[in-house]
């Protein structure tokens, strides 16, 4: 049986060259592939193109505890995103040094994204979209009226890698998610030429009821598993949680 | 200076017009204070991927919360009996096939009921689009609520959206914190007016000329 599995991150992103595409979800702090994008700055390839739907400053964290995307940033040449920063924070002010030294962004609308990724994963030649139609997303982009409603072509995204965060893998890749984890990486994986997934645990074959698999090993190349109460871990995660909920801003805006 | 309504009461009455059995997406702000006051039976949906969650964790009750569980504002809710989880592509789904009623908020509303709510347009990176766009095309419904003027008194409801669109005419209904104003086919048609003002005093803070319902009234809870 091929082994898909890797005893480091480091090892699992050491292919990555400059000049790579990487689809990877996030949302907030939630569903990130910590240890991957923490691998990937310590490998330092450059001019990569990010794909995300949301890239968020960290703001209440050291890189220690939290590997967010924007420790990417250096290392950028262009970044697809439906959100860019935080409204009420000012949004995109935390890049915009990086956009003065070349940065390209692409804004893009979440749906619009998914749907992207769906036509790259599913080898479809673009999707005529309704969303954007009238507004920023169609400059420069073929319009078509089917059934008396206008239409705008978007075109496929194939990354080249994707960064999954799964909860359980079995070894030949199979993946289930837990919560809301599961974001865009099931698309993501399918998209990508090279999937490599982070999970919480990795089992033996047939130990995930085939009817709960999300994510088919056929879509996952490389498997790490996330070590014990480290970065990105459940034991982390919950641990930072109740440590942000003690700052008074933070607490006002991720609970009720 | 005339009482205008309280972002709550706002709120209140975008609540209203939800019904048991609804499927509704509430955006960030203004449109998440309605989740208090919607009747019981309407099915929440969160564009990051969870559907019939429940409600969401509150400020003296942290230890409920758990990272695997939150909604597209990134705020904490407790799961529920019912819910689903799935990816954003079928998540998109839900959300183009007209099944969900959204409630957003606006920067600018138009006559003919263009949306403007992701970016003021005095900065490229300073709003983001999100799903909002793909709220506003795909909903069945789409509802807005949001102050009346600007914070320097200009109106919000205008002729042409000066800000950056969101979608073209997408917006049903508007709720404000001195009217509420139907999108029709024939204009803006003013239906309720916030206690003590009147059909004038509205019209004058709003750019398009309103048709007045005949069977005005104020704004009840």
């Amino acid at each position: 049986m091929i082994n898909k599995v890797f005893d480091s991150f480091d090892e699992a992103v050491a292919d990555i060259p400059d000049g790579a595409s990487i689809a990877t979800g996030c949302w907030g702090t939630t569903s990130l592939s910590q240890n991957l994008i923490a691998a990937l700055k310590r490998k330092g390839a450059k001019d990569l193109t990010l794909i995300v739907h949301n890239i968020i400053p960290t703001l209440f964290f050291t890189e220690d505890e939290v590997a967010n995307l924007p420790v990417l940033l250096p290392q950028l040449k262009k970044l697809i995103a439906g959100v860019v920063g935080l409204q009420v924070l000012g949004a995109g002010a935390f890049i915009k040094e990086y956009v003065e030294m070349g940065l390209e962004v692409e804004f893009t609308s979440h749906g619009t994204l998914a749907s992207r990724l769906y036509a790259g994963a599913a080898g479809l030649g673009g999707i005529y979209n309704p969303v954007g139609v009238g507004t920023i997303l169609e400059e420069g982009k073929e319009k078509r009226v089917i059934d008396g409603k206008e239409y705008i072509l978007e075109m496929p995204i194939r990354p080249d890698y994707a960064f999954i965060r799964g909860h359980k893998a079995d070894k030949l890749g199979n993946v289930v998610y837990w919560g809301v984890y599961r974001e865009d990486h099931p698309v993501m994986a399918m998209a990508a030429k090279v999937t490599i997934t982070e999970v919480d645990e990795i089992v033996e074959v047939g130990e995930i009821d085939p009817e709960h698999v999300v994510t088919q090993g056929i879509f996952v190349d490389r498997i790490v598993k996330v070590p014990e109460g480290g970065l990105g871990s459940p034991q982390r995660a919950k641990e930072l949680l109740f440590k942000v909920a003690e700052i008074d801003i933070v607490r006002q805006i991720l609970f009720k | 200076m005339k009482q205008r309504l309280e972002r709550e009461v706002i709120a209140m009455r975008a609540a209203k017009e939800l019904m048991d059995g609804d499927y509704v997406n509430l955006g960030i702000g203004l449109p998440n204070l309605c989740a208090l006051h919607i009747p019981e039976g309407v099915i929440f949906h969160s564009e990051n991927g969870a559907l019939g969650y429940g409600p969401l964790v509150m400020q003296d009750e942290v230890e409920k919360a758990d990272q695997h569980y939150v909604d597209a504002g990134a705020r904490y809710f407790t799961p529920a009996p019912g819910m689903a989880i799935f990816d954003l592509v079928i998540s998109f789904a839900m959300i183009r096939s007209g099944r969900l009623i959204t409630i957003l908020g606006g920067f600018q509303v138009s006559e003919k009921g263009d949306l403007a709510n992701w970016n003021t347009g005095e900065d490229p990176l300073g709003g983001t689009i999100g799903g909002g766009m793909d709220l506003a095309v795909g909903a069945k419904r789409v509802i807005i609520t949001m102050e009346h003027t600007t914070k320097d008194g200009k109106p919000k409801i205008v002729k042409r959206c000066t800000a950056p669109l969101t979608a073209r005419k997408c917006v049903d209904l508007v709720i404000t914190d001195l009217a509420v104003i139907e999108v029709t086919p024939e204009g803006l048609l003013l239906k309720e007016v916030a206690p003590g003002w009147s059909a004038a005093e509205v019209q004058a803070l709003t750019e398009p000329r309103l048709i007045v319902a005949r069977d005005l009234k104020e704004i009840e809870l």
